[in-house]
Order: C-alpha cells, then structure tokens, then sequence
C-alpha cells in the first residue's frame, strides 16, 4: 500500500501511517492530549523530513480535537469563556514561536532546543501527574479521602491584577493567567508540533485551578483553535504541510479519538491520569537517553 | 632513416582515431506520481570509431549520473558536556542532490587521481566547492561525512563494475533512483577511456518531474500557501466533525 507524499517527497505504507494516526487519535479521545508529541517523534523515525513531520502532525491533531471537543461540549465540558482568552493566547504564542524557530534555525540548533524543551517539559509534568495521581489512587483504595487543598489555584495566579469571573470553571481570576498559559502553548506547538495537552490539562488543574469536569473539553478547546493557527503558520513559513500525510494520520486519528472518548467515560479518572503521567515518563527518559547516545546521523544537510 | 620516419607517422596516424560515443536513455523524463517507489535506468549506447565502424578496441566506459545542484550547509555534531549537538558546520556551494558513476573497472585501475578529479568519475573526486576559507583536513572529513550520509539514503552511489562493453561496440548500465529524489534536470554524461586518458565523452538529459495530482498539489503549497493552509485546516476540522457524526450514529 504505497502512497506517494508530495510534499515530504518519499513514498511511505499508508496503512502504517494510518495505524499511527489511530494510536494517538485513541490518546488524545482518553486523555485530553492532542498526541502530537507521539506523531512528530514517530513520524521522524519513519523517515519524514522533520519539517514536514511537525507541520503535517499539527493538522491531524486539529482533526482528532474537533470531535473531541464536540462530544465534550454536548456534555457541558468546555468552559469556553477562558478558552477563548486562552486561544487568544495561543495565537500570540504561535507568532512568537515561529520567529523562535527561524532563529534557532539559523544558529543550527533547532534540533538540539526541540530535543531538550521534550525533556524538560515531558519530564517535568510526567513527574508531577504520577505524583498527583498516586496520591488519589491510593486515597480512593484506603477509603481516606485526600486532605482538602488549601488553595484552588496557585498564589502567582491570585496576585495578578483584573479579575473576570469565570463560571463554568469556578474561577474568580485574573484573565492574564490562562492568557499566558495561551501563549506558552502556542510557542510549543509551533516549536514542536505539538497540541501542548500534556502541558496544558496538568495547568490548569493546578495552576490555575479550573474543576477538574471541565478540563479536558476546555484543553481540546484551546489545542484545537492553536494548531488551526499553527498549520496556517507553516503552510504560509516553511511550507512543510503535506496534505496526503495529514489525510492519512486523519483517518487514523479521527476514529481513533471516538474510540478513546467512548473509553474515558468508563474508566476512572484517577487511573486515566495514572496511565498517561507513565507514558509521559517514558517518552521523556528516551528522549533524555537520546540525547547522551550517539546519533544515527553525525552529519545533517541544510539547503542555504 | 626512411624506415624511421615511416614508423613514426604510422604511430601518430595510429593514436588519431579516437572513438565517437553515441548514448541512449530508457527515459528521458521520469515521472512522480502516485506510487512511485523510485526508478530503474537504463543508459546505453554503441561505441564506434571515426568512419563509423565498430570501435575494435577495447575501451573503458564510465557513466555518470548527476542530479541538480544546490548550496548546502553541513553541520556535524560533537558531544559537549554529555549531549550532542551541533557544534561545527561548513558550507558548500554546488552539491548534487544525486551522483552515481559506474564503470567497466574499477576507477583506480583506467584512470589517474589527476584525470580522475578533472571529469569526477567517482564519488572521493566529487568538486564540493567550498565558500569561504577552508583547511584541506576538515574540508575531507566533512566531505566524507557527506559522502557516507547521502550514500547510505542511496543518493550517491559507484559502481565499480556496473558497465557491460559486449562485442566491443555496444555498453550499458543499470542505475537506480530512490523515490526521495529531487525534481529536476539530469545530466547522464558518458566517457570512452583508454589508456589513462579520457578519449570521447557525450551527454544526454533526464528530467525528473512532478506530475499530475502529486505535482498540482506540490505547486499549490508553493504558490498558494495561503490557501493551501485554509484547505488544510478545513480538511482536518471537516473529517474531524464527520468521524463525530458517524460514531454518534453507532
């Protein structure tokens, strides 16, 4: 099943591609994630042009957000005042993050950041989340409860000035907080093809403090609006999108991500959030590796 | 002293007749199109001798097939303080994006390495004209580097046997082409050579070409990027919304 890609300028076995696009459709209808941060490195390893990996991954994760974001809606999950001020956020972001990527490109090292900013971020969150959701398996095997939070959201957030009430989420906050956030993700998602999901579900949780019933719509939400952005940023910069790939990672991740919606509604939240801080950990230790171990390729070439 | 003289113009006589090649491709035009998994050329031609005849002689052949060229920066990387990354690079003005040289023998043994880097028969002779100031030492390994990364994606490649002469007058060879390969002109160039010296040598073109569905949307991503990303956004938001639609129904 050979399919030609314009574009990425290979011929590749589409039904790999599809399964591919299947197995992080599934991530991202479970856990709130785009699965772009599986896609891209995947994708990279089968022999696309990096570009053309990060630039195509981003429009297949809009495609798995959009039902995503539908099913969650009809069930009142998405909170879509502080989405929209996180979008617009998110569109600063990809701005600021395509001009960060010309930049690390020129000086040579963009694979380098992109490698260390996958550590650091995967590492970081993943340990976080493990230990976040331990604590609540273990609380809701022994029957204790956990000793309510002091606090709903982190004391930077409440120091910021102008506060909007936010309904859906029960948040009395300043706008400026999940505004950045917006942007944080929109420059990873540009750097990285990436939703930022990984980044964005565990922050606001615990940063900004939104109820946990609307996280996950609201996440989907934002990584849905950002990586429309995003794909229009690269078609229009480094002309790496290729329509044929992002079709067939669509097929898979599309259903993919019904399948794991229909999952999430029966599984329990805790063991959900288990699940995916161990898969975060994963990736990021063979990242870390990766990065100490000698590379395939010593030598890369860069068309002037 | 007559005796002589005829002896010698019998030797200069003997030395002017140098072979014309006439050469052939199986296709003059490749296409990239759906399922394209790479290609297989075929490069002939007859070897014949001034007055048209069979040259009668053996000669050595040498084909090369070479890409468009492009200036590229080559970057290595180092480990420093327990990562890798890049760490020196230099740039090169005109590298072919494919090379491929076969011959009857292997290089070493028809040619001298002066005559060898004159023509570039064969991938250690390949003119990478550096820009800028570069010491020899460095220039090699890089070149090296370069060399062993494009062979291994089989862009470069020698063939020190890939020629068959049969009859004295007819040559072909065989060369590959992967599916990556770039859009562009080709050049087959072959060379007669006999005797350490390169004696005859023809061309012929190939073009390498996008077409169809395949080149359309190649084109549209490159002219009409806008829209090219306005049809990728929706796209994905569209078959995004029917998969919801669909297993709602299920």
């Amino acid at each position: 099943m050979d399919v030609y890609l314009p574009i990425a300028n290979l011929s590749v076995n589409g039904l790999v591609i599809v399964l591919l696009g299947g197995l992080t459709g599934l991530l991202s209808g479970m856990f709130g994630v785009g699965g772009g941060f599986l896609t891209t490195p995947l994708l990279i390893f089968y022999g696309v042009p990096p570009a053309v990996a990060a630039a195509s991954s981003a429009s297949q994760v809009t495609g798995a957000s959009v039902s995503g974001v539908f099913a969650h809606s009809r069930r009142g999950g998405v909170d879509k005042q502080i989405g929209g001020v996180m979008v617009a956020g998110g569109i600063v972001g990809t701005g600021v993050g395509a001009l960060l990527f010309r930049l690390f490109e020129e000086l040579g090292q963009i694979d380098t950041v992109i490698n260390i900013l996958y550590v650091l971020m995967l590492g970081g969150i993943g340990f976080i989340m493990a230990r976040e959701s331990l604590e609540a398996v273990q609380a809701q095997r022994s029957g204790k409860p956990i000793k309510a939070r002091k606090r709903r959201h982190h004391p930077l957030v409440s120091s910021l000035p102008m506060r909007w009430r936010f309904y859906k989420s029960g948040l009395y906050i300043s706008p400026l907080a999940p505004f950045l956030l917006g942007v944080l993700t929109g420059i990873l998602t540009m750097l990285m093809g990436i939703g930022g999901g990984f980044v964005l579900v565990p922050a606001m949780l615990y940063i900004l403090g939104m109820s946990a019933s609307v996280v996950v719509g609201t996440s989907l939400f934002q990584i849905l609006f950002v990586t429309m952005v995003a794909t229009m940023m690269h078609a229009l910069t480094t002309k790496a999108v290729d329509i044929v790939l992002a079709v067939l990672l669509l097929i898979g991740s599309v259903t993919g991500a019904q399948i794991g919606a229909h999952f999430a509604q029966k599984a329990k939240p805790e063991y959900l959030r288990l699940a995916l801080a161990g898969i975060v950990l994963l990736v990021a230790l063979r990242l870390a590796f990766g990065l100490g171990y000698r590379p395939e390729e010593i030598f890369t070439v860069t068309l002037k | 002293m007559r005796i002589f003289l005829a002896l010698l113009v019998l030797i200069l006589l003997g030395g002017a007749r140098d072979p014309i090649l006439v050469p052939e491709v199986s296709q003059h035009e490749i296409r990239v199109r759906q399922g394209f998994t790479g290609a297989e050329l075929l490069l002939f031609g007859a070897i014949l001798s001034p007055d048209g005849t069979r040259a009668g002689q053996d000669y050595d052949i040498v084909v090369v097939l070479k890409g468009p060229s492009s200036p590229i920066i080559l970057r290595e990387k180092r480990k420093i303080a327990g990562i890798w990354i890049n760490a020196a690079s230099t740039e090169l003005h005109s590298v072919p994006s494919y090379f491929a040289v076969a011959s009857t023998r292997p290089i070493a043994k028809i040619v001298d390495s002066k005559t060898a880097a004159i023509y570039e028969l064969g991938l250690p002779w390949l003119q990478l004209s550096p820009t800028g100031a570069i010491d020899p030492k460095s220039l090699q390994s890089f070149a090296a580097g370069l060399v062993d990364l494009k062979s291994r994606g089989g862009f470069y490649r020698q063939d020190e046997s890939g020629v068959k002469v049969s009859e004295q007058v007819l040559y072909q060879a065989r060369i590959a082409l992967p599916s990556s390969v770039e859009t562009g002109r080709y050049t087959a160039e072959t060379f007669a050579v006999s005797r350490g010296r390169v004696v005859a040598s023809a061309i012929s073109a190939i073009e390498v070409r996008k077409l169809g569905f395949e080149g359309a949307i190649a084109q549209f991503a490159e002219n009409y990027s806008f829209l090219y990303g306005l049809m990728a956004v929706a796209i994905s938001v569209f078959m995004g919304w029917v998969a919801g639609r669909l297993f709602a129904l299920v």
